[in-house]
């Protein structure tokens, strides 16, 4: 559905040359729930961006749903759908009338557009809202219809960008439920981009991990935890002795290097923390150690990240995109 | 043309329209406000201003109110292009394989299509009073206009365009060049009594030869020389507009 090659962008701010993108390669097979997860400003949108024809790239090609977007840009935004980061209808308009121009952006007849954009009023259930004006809608309905508008043509492929940022926890959770109904009927292609972890972790089928506009890790969130985090269980003692002791135990459990000790605190890396916490107990015992407390922890996409990159993504979360 | 082209126009200007007509009020004032300049300052002009040879300086006036109009409707198209660019409506239509030429011609339509409406009101009004109607001259004169309007149009599209994200930069362009451009026209008092440097500055002003090619066409001279320089002025302002326009949608905004 997407193969794209060495995609990059370079923008140039005040005389200076920033890379945006550099060097994406990245293939998606139709069918897929593909998650693209970095901090602000890594490169997702401009990446996505790039995709749905709104950017040519600087250098690098890609096709999109069979169309070169750079020889063919109308023949992928014919077959793509793009719910963007802001609202895409307009604050003047009413509900309906914009997903009947919608509908005739993609060449619906006008009668074709209004049967249309009933349906997906009703399939989104936003049809007692058809004569407002968006601007009267709460977050969660304004998003909802932002969908509708990126599914009135029945596309292939839908990108969406950011779709539940600044959502209430609620919100967030109808408008996935939404969306995972959505690619059900439609069995769409949904390539979005995310930088709410949780998110990327229970949703995606593949979560592509992106950074200063390289592509840094893509698999299944369980791969890459178990490949770049993996579980941890820790046991304090009562005394640095017997940590110590339980240290050289641990290491018969986990590689010596993932092994650490703090004062009376030792944490290991291991490959299955639920079973081997169990396991690295009765070792303790038999090796005389008693343990004060003991805990497993399983990995999170930023331990993930914080292993790529040593920067944790929520820290990222807070900070202000820079200047 | 293609069909394709015709059909995207059509989509963008009726979507454009339709908040006008299902609020209507506002549409109403727009409507009435060259009515109320047309009363209310051409009725002063009736007897300050000696236009000689026995016409009515409703022939001279009414030609140029509907230029003034044609300025402030189009250029005040950008700002609706603002809002959209500011949200994400206009990212999501340029997403759509719509034309991209037809999303900026069907934008300036409205402001055309309510020009023309104002135009048959202030000539209904103004025939009982002195104006006389050269139907030739006028349908050619609305056509000019019309061409003028599309250009200028685009011309704020490209401005609204360049001003973001803010959107201030459209704010300060168009408030910097609407009053010059509209003084130094001869819009509202005849040039002839200005000293020699506003009368240079006024020739260099593209809306000077569109105001004298109208009231050429107005009184019914339309093999006017000045029809011709009307003509340049408003289709290089078009061409201009919207090749400019339409690379800078080509190009990602």
């Amino acid at each position: 559905m997407i193969h794209a090659r060495k995609l990059s962008r370079n923008f140039t701010v005040k005389k200076e040359t920033i890379e945006a993108v550099r060097g994406v390669d990245i293939d998606v097979p139709a069918g897929q729930l593909i998650a693209f997860l970095g901090p602000n400003g890594a490169g997702k949108s401009t990446t996505l961006r790039m995709l749905t024809t709104l950017l040519p790239p600087t250098a690098g090609t890609a096709t999109v749903a069979g169309a070169d977007i750079a020889t063919d840009p109308a023949g992928v935004r014919a077959r793509i759908g793009y719910v963007g980061q802001k609202n895409s209808a307009g604050e003047d308009y009413r509900v309906r009338d914009e997903l009947v121009a919608q509908g005739r952006s993609y060449g619906f007849t006008w009668a074709g557009a209004r049967r249309r954009a009933d349906e997906v009023l009703d399939r989104l259930e936003l049809a007692p809202f058809a004569k407002r004006k968006p601007g009267t809608l709460s977050g969660g309905q304004r998003r909802r219809l932002d969908i509708a508008m990126g599914l009135v043509h029945r596309p292939d492929l839908l990108f969406l960008d950011e779709p539940s940022t600044g959502l209430d926890p609620q919100s967030r959770a109808d408008i996935w439920a939404h969306i995972l109904r959505l690619r059900g009927e439609y069995g769409m292609t949904l390539f979005l981009t995310t930088h709410y972890l949780e998110e990327a972790d229970r949703m995606a089928e593949r979560v592509v991990v992106i950074d200063h506009g390289q592509i840094i890790a893509d698999g299944t969130a369980e791969q890459l935890k178990q490949d770049l985090a993996g579980d941890h269980i820790t046991v304090t003692t009562h005394d640095e002795a017997d940590a110590a002791t339980a240290a050289e135990v641990a290491a018969r459990f986990a590689r010596p290097d993932a092994v650490s000790r703090d004062g009376t605190a030792v944490r290991a890396r291991v490959p299955h923390a639920t079973a081997a916490l169990p396991e690295y107990l009765r070792a303790l015992d038999e090796a005389g150690v008693k343990a004060a407390t003991a805990d497993t922890e399983r990995p999170t996409l930023d331990d993930v990240f914080l292993a790529l990159t040593g920067r944790s993504l929520r820290e990222n979360d807070t900070e202000t995109p820079a200047a | 043309m293609s069909m394709k082209f015709v059909n995207d126009t059509g989509t963008v200007f009726v979507r454009e329209f339709t908040p006008a007509l299902r609020e209507p009020l506002g549409l109403l004032i727009t409507m009435g406000q060259p009515l109320l300049f047309l009363l209310l300052f051409g009725s002063q002009l009736d007897g300050a201003v000696a236009f000689g040879g026995g016409v009515s300086p409703w022939q001279w006036f009414v030609p140029g109110i509907l230029v003034m109009m044609c300025l402030f409707g189009p250029m005040g198209a950008g700002y609706n292009l603002l809002i959209d660019m500011m949200g994400g409506a206009m990212e999501r239509m340029l997403v759509t394989p719509m034309n991209r030429a037809a999303m900026l011609i069907g934008r300036t339509l409205k402001e055309s299509v309510i020009l023309l409406v104002q135009a048959a009101l202030i000539i209904a009004i103004a025939m009982p009073m002195g104006f006389r109607l050269y139907p030739v001259g006028v349908v050619a004169g609305l056509v000019l206009l019309v061409v003028f309007g599309v250009g200028l149009g685009a011309l704020s599209f490209v401005l609204a365009i360049k001003a973001q994200p803010s959107g201030s930069l459209f704010w300060i362009v168009t408030q910097v060049l609407m009053f010059p451009l509209l003084l130094l026209s001869g819009v509202l008092l005849p040039m002839d009594a200005a000293p020699a440097w506003l009368r240079a500055a006024s020739v260099v002003n593209p809306v000077t030869h569109i105001v004298d090619a109208e009231r050429a066409l107005f009184a019914g001279d339309i093999a006017d020389v000045s029809v011709l320089y009307g003509l340049v002025s408003a289709t290089a302002i078009a061409v201009v507009g919207l090749v400019w326009g339409t690379r800078l949608m080509r190009r990602g905004i």
